[in-house]
């Protein structure tokens, strides 16, 4: 809470002592003074930072999130549109990292220090070292341009078949995905190596259990916490972080819109944008916290 | 084998940073000089990695782009380590106090805010330009360093020669920089070569979307930026930038695993 509203005063005081005034940028150059004082005032420019501070919170909090300067329409309105690209964006991308991350790294582990262990970790090194944009380009150029399988950019809407949106959303989940992917496999890999060295595993397999039920009944679980918490981190990077992959593909999604945003000079629509983004982010991580509880017992007393 | 990933990441770094110094000194071609009739030539015997667009090197904007993301990433690490290591030491220094309350909970409020966003809200507002994407992908590295410095000073507190160095009178000012930081230092050149690679990506992202380095000096995320257009029939424009890109950041990411293998007893153990 306390970290909402210093978050909140630190987006406000970036975008204020920002040079460029909205009114004169709406207006143009050629713009009389006395037009854009009245723009001013009717943006409420005029009055002064402390006021219109509370008036953007409070706004906030019943849902509210003002008029943007450009486009003369409601705040949430754009918002609410948007989020209905990105949310299902960022979880497809997370899925795809999950299902690739998972079993990579099991296997990894379990071949530690094998061929197939240093393939796979040579392999999330270039992963991670590839520009995302850059991969999604070539992403397009391959599966867009030459195979036509989809389409190289744009978005189609939800009501127009669902099969069709997720197709639409499909390069971009994939280019997103590739250095989470890399990065989970790696903690995947390292938590799961960590575990097996662990006494009890020996003990499990002292009794007779075998490797794959071991992994399976025992460590995997115990190394799932460092790996929630990434997934944690990836998820709210994804929201955010596809700022770039939706200017690639032109996704009328969240970063999308802040992007413009910022370059029209729609302050509040960025201010607005970049709290929700900060809320999602700290929310995510109290909802990891609470997955940890789930996931390893000896943490539910003090959550 | 064992220090394989080192030599490697070593060898590919070292062949970026030669490519950025001889840039100074010499490129095959002028790249101010725009020919027209050359343009988009495949890579061939007079233009090694092919033209561009404009009819420049593409070799020549390459080397010179290498200048612009290791000083960029450079200047960005520099930032974060220069104002996140003194205030992670003065947290882990006075531990649970004020002081360390303070920095602590802002770090995690820096790490809450969307890093990409808030860098192109930057260099949106501030105007785009090296220096802003500079100082923007620097704030986001203050933290890192700040984090990784107490955590490894806290523990570093407990020693007993830290116990000695204060029953001699000596302030915790002088511990931190005489005792702590010497022997911390591994770890935050670990790091450091971790940021610098994530500070080359960030440069690419931000020049990609217009808010970097400005033309005419070539940056790399720039001339991808400018082959999107072209790379259905010209894919050497996007493939070449992007080889760079990735060549730098998987020899420093190389080269900071291998470093942490020898500089790190735990981890060298647990890979044994």
């Amino acid at each position: 809470m306390i970290s909402l509203c210093l978050a909140s005063v630190i987006i406000f005081t970036i975008v204020e002592i920002a040079p460029g005034d909205p009114a004169s940028f709406m207006l143009g150059i050629n713009a009389q003074e006395d037009t854009i004082a009245a723009l001013r005032a009717e943006l409420g420019l005029d009055q002064d930072k402390l006021s219109r501070y509370f008036s953007w919170i409070s706004g906030m909090v019943q849902g509210d999130f003002g008029t943007s300067y450009t486009y003369r329409s409601p705040i949430s309105n754009m918002i609410a549109d948007r989020i209905w690209v990105s949310l299902p964006l960022a979880l497809y991308a997370l899925v795809i990292s999950t299902l690739i991350a998972f079993p990579a790294g099991i296997y990894a582990a379990t071949q530690r220090g094998k061929v197939g262990d240093v393939a796979v970790m040579g392999a999330t090194q270039f992963g991670i070292a590839i520009p995302n944009f850059w991969f999604a380009m070539i992403l397009v150029v391959i599966f867009a341009l030459k195979l036509r399988w989809f389409s190289a950019g744009g978005f189609v809407e939800w009501e127009n078949g669902i099969f069709q949106s997720i197709k639409s959303l499909t390069l971009p989940a994939i280019a997103l995905a590739l250095p989470q992917a890399s990065i989970l496999s790696r903690v995947m890999r390292s938590a799961l190596i960590e575990t097996l060295s662990e006494d009890y595993i020996r003990t499990a397999r002292a009794k007779g259990f075998g490797k794959r039920a071991v992994i399976w009944r025992h460590a995997l679980r115990n190394a799932l916490i460092p790996v929630l918490t990434i997934i944690g981190l990836q998820f709210s990077f994804l929201l955010a972080g596809a700022i770039i992959i939706e200017q690639v593909f032109f996704l009328p999604g969240l970063g999308r819109l802040v992007f413009q945003a910022i370059t029209q000079r729609d302050l509040i629509v960025v201010e607005s944008v970049v709290m929700l983004l900060v809320f999602a982010v700290i929310t995510v991580n109290f909802i990891v916290d609470i997955a940890y509880a789930i996931a390893d017992p000896r943490l539910r007393r003090r959550v | 084998m064992k220090n394989g990933s080192l030599i490697f990441g070593a060898l590919l770094s070292v062949l970026v940073i030669i490519a950025a110094g001889v840039s100074f000194l010499w490129v095959p071609f002028d790249i101010t000089q725009l020919s027209i009739p050359d343009k988009l030539q495949t890579p061939n015997k007079i233009h090694w990695l092919g033209t561009d667009h404009f009819g420049r090197d593409i070799l020549s904007m390459i080397m010179i782009g290498a200048r612009t993301s290791l000083a960029v990433a450079l200047l960005a690490v520099g930032i974060g380590f220069s104002i996140g290591v003194p205030l992670g030491l003065a947290a882990a220094a006075r531990k649970n106090s004020l002081i360390d309350e303070v920095i602590m909970r802002t770090n995690d409020l820096i790490f809450a805010f969307p890093s990409l966003v808030i860098a192109i809200l930057i260099t949106a507002l501030f105007g785009a330009g090296a220096m802003n994407a500079i100082i923007a992908i620097g704030i986001f590295n203050i933290p890192v360093f700040a984090r990784v410095s107490r955590g490894a000073a806290l523990s570093l507190w407990q020693k007993e020669f830290i116990l000695a160095a204060r029953v001699s009178g000596k302030s915790d000012f002088l511990i931190s920089a005489e005792h702590i930081l010497p022997n911390i230092a591994n770890l935050l050149i670990v790091q450091g070569t971790i940021q610098f690679s994530l500070g080359i990506l960030a440069e690419a992202g931000l020049s990609y979307v217009g808010l970097g380095t400005q033309p005419p000096i070539p940056s790399w995320g720039r001339m991808l930026a400018d082959a999107q257009t072209m790379v259905s029939f010209a894919p050497h424009l996007a493939i070449i930038p992007g080889t760079a890109i990735i060549v730098t950041v998987l020899g420093l990411n190389l080269m900071g695993d291998g470093l942490r293998d020898i500089l790190d007893p735990r981890v060298r153990k647990s890979r044994e």
